[in-house]
């Protein structure tokens, strides 16, 4: 094996260790708004620091890489890749971080016609999917599967776009759970930003594998 | 903690008037690979062929200054056995013509005079051989002349003939520059193997192959040790402008 084949080996298991722990907070942070447990939820603000420090290390890998072993062709496109899923990732890490803390401020559990109306729990469950589809999809460097997230993440483009309408009707007829309806938006737009974290993810995934830049093209 | 096997100190040389190294100090560290890069004429080749006293073979040259080996001035070691500890491979591969790969492997202990039984001699031998990657590739023709070999095969072998003698240095001056692309990278993994057992230093102008095979790299300007670190520092952010525009492209 050649020495950056080392290397990038090494890259793929990092990426991978901060993909898992970014799914946990997913899951635990669903977890946490659907029971609304606050330590599960303090538990994912915790973790954050953790995706940080896998960021900066990611970062600071991938500069190594690039100055030592001026990768080209696969390899160039690979290290690049990692670079921008790096940040999208994190960024997804920050999304599951906000809307922890929602759990942990507020005090009432959320009311369950508010989260079936909304289908807050099913964009929550459907950017899950997506993370664990993509996360395959790097992994065995399938481009089809990664470009089948694209079609959930319309579904949560759907939601978000419906969603000020239908908590907005919500609000008017439970002035009293105003606080929590506010709460709901913010979360459906903070996965609805982490459904186009994904999209950029599996659009880094496409270059890697295919060479090909979808970015800014028209769906 | 990395531990010194080699360092000079105040150290300079000169051929005649020429003062072609000035004040280098610098540590080499054990099972590291150190590159020693800089543009021609910078006084790279000239610093090992100081490590190992061929320097003083070439007519009115001189230096000042001292390297230890360990805690030994190397200038008091008897050269032939200082050889020995720091064994060198050269830019063009050099297997002796006469010589069968066999003889060539063994050829230090037999131009010393040292005599081995013959059982002695094949496992050298084979421990060479297999120390350069090279053992499966002529162990049945171990007969045959080592110019018969490929180019990258050929400095295998002088590897081998190097790390025969179990020295403690590796001194390579520009090993891989006359070979083709894939022997070099034969040649470089072969490096990252044997630095668990040797402590290597590489002369080379090939900056990406610094960058790829080396824990630490100094460069040399004019003579001038002008900056020693990390790879990874030189290579990311180097502390000298003299070392950014080299790694740049910017001259040499």
């Amino acid at each position: 094996m050649a020495h950056i084949d080392d290397e990038l080996e090494g890259l793929k298991r990092e990426i991978l260790g901060m993909w898992t722990l970014v799914q946990l907070q997913l899951t635990k942070g669903l977890e946490s708004l659907t029971k609304l447990d606050k330590d599960l939820a303090r538990e994912v603000i915790l973790s954050e620091k953790r995706v940080n420090s896998y960021e900066l290390k990611l970062d600071r890998d991938c500069e190594n890489i690039f100055a030592l072993f001026s990768p080209v062709a696969v390899d160039l496109r690979y290290v690049l890749a990692v670079l921008k899923i790096n940040t999208n990732l994190e960024r997804i890490g920050d999304i599951a971080e906000g809307i922890a803390r929602f759990v942990v401020d507020t005090d009432n559990s959320f009311d369950n016609n508010l989260l079936d109306i909304t289908e807050l729990l099913l964009m929550y469950e459907e950017c899950i999917s997506m993370i664990e589809i993509l996360k395959k999809a790097f992994e065995t460097e399938d481009s089809k599967l990664a470009r089948s997230i694209f079609k959930q993440d319309e579904i949560l483009d759907e939601i978000n776009l419906k969603a000020n309408e239908i908590v907005a009707s919500y609000i008017r007829n439970n002035v009293e759970k105003t606080e929590q309806g506010l709460y709901a938006i913010s979360i459906i737009r903070k996965l609805e930003r982490a459904g186009d974290q994904c999209k950029n993810i599996a659009e880094e995934i496409i270059f890697y594998v295919e060479a090909k830049v979808l970015k800014h093209k028209k769906d | 903690m990395e531990s010194t096997v080699l360092t000079a100190s105040k150290f300079g040389a000169y051929f005649g008037k020429n003062h072609v190294l000035k004040n280098i100090n610098l540590d080499i560290y054990k099972n590291k690979i150190t590159a020693i890069m800089g543009p021609s004429g910078c006084g790279k080749t000239t610093f090992i062929r100081c490590i190992n006293r061929l320097h003083e073979l070439t007519p009115g040259a001189t230096v000042e200054g001292n390297i230890f080996l360990h805690d030994e001035d190397i200038y008091k070691l008897y050269p032939i056995i200082l050889r020995k500890k720091a064994g060198m491979v050269f830019q063009r591969p050099n297997p002796f013509p006469s010589m069968s790969i066999y003889e060539n492997v063994i050829a230090g202990y037999t131009l010393n005079g040292i005599k081995l039984h013959k059982k002695e001699k094949d496992e050298i031998v084979q421990d060479s051989l297999e120390g350069a990657a090279l053992w499966n590739e002529v162990k049945d023709t171990l007969h045959k002349k080592g110019t018969f070999l490929s180019g990258g095969q050929q400095q295998r072998l002088c590897i081998a003939r190097a790390i025969a003698m179990k020295p403690e240095i590796l001194l390579l001056d520009e090993a891989t520059s006359a070979l083709d692309p894939i022997s070099t990278a034969s040649i470089e993994e072969l490096l990252l193997e044997l630095k668990k057992n040797y402590t290597i230093i590489i002369v080379t102008h090939n900056m990406q192959q610094a960058a790829r095979v080396s824990d630490k790299t100094a460069f040399f300007y004019l003579g001038e040790l002008i900056e020693y670190d990390e790879t990874k520092k030189i290579f990311t952010n180097p502390k000298d402008p003299k070392t950014q525009n080299y790694i740049t492209g910017r001259f040499g």
